[in-house]
């Protein structure tokens, strides 16, 4: 099983801010929507870096007044960018490895989607219920 | 007047392709504690189990006893079937909206990928599709011949598609005449002269999509022999590292089961099927008059991408395979529905959890959902649709409870009945199905089998006395 099986569920809208927007827009997109994560993207919409909870909290603890500042100045540039080709077993184990929860995913040069950590969780446990459930049928039909 | 769901007015639903996910679709709504729900089950075909008939191979017969469980579903007394009624033919997204609160797709992934070679359309190269749903008795399929005198085939890809091809090729006449494979086929099969069938892997044995059942099965066919290149079983570098990360005992035997394979010598069994990885066609060469004569293809090396994945890329060195008979199986894909918003890269309904999605504003169409392959793409097993639909029938609910449902003009059982004896007077109830059902075990019990099926619908109709 791959990403793509991932997305192809999730509407494929992702919620992304742009690198110059100030903490106090990017605070409210995360709010809005409920999540835990925004893709920063470039003008082309192209990924540059994620703004997490944990980016921000890390900077709320050092200064108080940093709503004003820009996502730029605290977000995560080093990201793991995905492909809907993608294994959801490597993936989940990129993603435990290297302690990050949201992989952007990226399709002929384009922002197609993000799965979290969540998501590949809930896909890989969906899809050991399923085989269970499969065998146990063929040895006790209800 | 009160909700849907409650006191004299049940929540209707009609449920659009009587697979696994519109069974365990319906299943999770008469689940559903102090809700009233009917549902209308509809397939274009006359008989329900969609993939379970269709799709599972006809010597996996175990696999097929899920249908007690749909049967028990079908039992409910808030539950119809109507077979042999499609949509958008003979009744439309309008009709279904002027008498369900709410419409679940779930429609299966009907179409195969293409490998995008030249020669793909040559005659001899198949979608693997289509020869499933040829042995299977699909109706839709009678027609279909494949050039089963070629003595050797491809088969390209490694899932349990790919998988079951190869087995059903392999399999002799007297292990195929105990199945419920279609009439046609056993006569067609009886006749085969395919002496070597190649298995084609894109990646390495880490990576193939079959399970350990599937390929140790493989290595039990009594009327061929199974071998495997032992250059291509061993693990390259990346292929190792990655089992030793992630210690997945699961991938560590499969990986053990083949190089057995490649230790193997012929036994001189009639057939030889040949697996093999790390080779992805480039093209199908065509004869003189159109037909398929061989498959070009390219080995590959594993490259790991930035989320940690190791995917296949070519080399520039080639093969040549003479093969007469090419089946791909490299995906699958959803068929849009008239009038519902299609996600045309992943071949899926536009959808956010199962919730169909308009395509400009990507919010939510009230009333209207979807469930399975047609939902998620075509991965898991038949089981997998169950967490699936759960979460379909989840977001349902929580609809239910905010009052975001269509707004049906006449949400009344008998309306329905009188519309689809209108437009097809032709449809099959449950009751009739069992009596199909009845029927084709009959036919199978003097010859051991577990059924025959009809194969035609105008067959089915004629066995109901229509």
């Amino acid at each position: 099983m791959n990403i793509a099986s991932i997305l192809a569920r999730k509407g494929g809208k992702v919620v992304t801010c742009l690198s110059e927007q100030s903490i106090r827009e990017a605070l409210a997109l995360l709010a809005e929507h409920n999540i835990g994560a925004l893709v920063v993207v470039d003008q082309s919409g192209l990924p540059l870096g994620m703004l997490s909870e944990r980016d921000i909290v890390r900077e709320a603890a050092r200064d108080e007044r940093f709503f004003g500042r820009t996502v730029a100045e605290i977000m995560t540039r080093d990201v793991i960018v995905g492909v809907p080709e993608d294994d959801l077993r490597a993936v989940r184990h990129t993603m435990t490895d290297r302690r990050i929860r949201h992989v952007p995913v990226v399709a002929e040069a384009r922002l197609v989607g993000i799965v979290s950590i969540g998501d590949v969780v809930k896909a890989e446990l969906d899809q050991y219920s399923g085989e269970v459930d499969t065998l146990q049928m063929q040895v006790t039909p209800r | 007047m009160p909700r849907p769901g409650t006191g004299g007015r049940p929540l209707r639903v009609a449920v659009i392709g009587a697979g696994p996910a519109g069974f365990y679709t319906a299943e999770h709504l008469f689940r559903q504690p102090g809700i009233a729900v009917e549902v209308d089950l509809y397939d274009r075909l006359p008989t329900p189990y969609g993939l379970v008939r269709f799709g599972v191979a006809p010597d996996h017969q175990k696999i097929k006893n899920v249908t007690a469980a749909f049967d028990k579903t079908a039992a409910h007394p808030g539950f119809r079937f109507f077979g042999n009624v499609e949509m958008g033919k003979d009744v439309a997204i309008e009709d279904l909206r002027a008498h369900y609160h709410q419409i679940v797709y779930t429609t299966g992934a009907q179409t195969d990928r293409r490998m995008g070679v030249p020669g793909e359309d040559l005659r001899g190269s198949h979608p693997a599709t289509d020869f499933v749903a040829w042995y299977n008795g699909h109706p839709d399929y009678r027609e279909h011949r494949f050039d089963l005198s070629q003595e050797q085939v491809a088969v390209v890809g490694v899932g349990n598609v790919a998988v079951d091809v190869v087995r059903i090729l392999c399999r002799t006449p007297e292990e195929l005449a105990a199945t419920d494979i279609s009439d046609d086929a056993l006569a067609a099969l009886r006749e085969s002269r395919v002496r070597e069938v190649h298995l084609l892997g894109r990646r390495g044995p880490a990576q193939a999509a079959f399970t350990n059942p599937e390929i140790r099965e493989l290595g039990e066919l009594p009327g061929a022999d199974v071998i495997a290149r032992p250059d291509e079983v061993e693990l390259d570098p990346l292929s190792r590292v990655e089992l030793e990360r992630s210690a997945d005992r699961g991938t560590l035997k499969k990986v053990e089961i083949l190089r057995e394979y490649a230790r193997r010598s012929s036994l001189g069994k009639p057939r030889m099927l040949i697996v093999r990885f790390l080779v992805s066609p480039v093209a199908i060469h065509g004869g003189d008059n159109g037909e398929t004569v061989g498959l070009r293809v390219v080995r590959n090396e594993l490259h790991a991408t930035a989320a940690g994945t190791l995917q296949a890329r070519p080399t520039d060195r080639f093969e040549e395979l003479p093969v007469g008979l090419v089946f791909r199986s490299v995906g699958y894909r959803g068929v849009p529905l008239p009038g519902v918003p299609f996600h045309d890269a992943w071949g899926v309904i536009l959808n956010d959890r199962g919730r169909v999605l308009e395509p400009d504003s990507r919010e939510p169409r009230p009333g209207e959902y979807a469930a399975g392959w047609i939902k998620r793409g075509p991965t898991g097993v038949i089981g997998t649709n169950k967490p699936d639909a759960a979460e379909t029938v989840a977001c349902m609910v929580e609809d239910l409870g905010r009052d975001r449902l269509l707004a049906p003009s006449e949400p009344e059982s008998g309306a329905v009945l009188a519309l689809v004896r209108q437009r097809q007077p032709q449809y099959v109830s449950w009751t009739d199905w069992r009596r199909l059902d009845a029927l084709e075990v009959a036919r199978g019990r003097g010859s051991g089998r577990p059924r025959v099926k009809f194969i035609r619908v105008e067959e089915m109709l004629a066995a109901l006395g229509r």
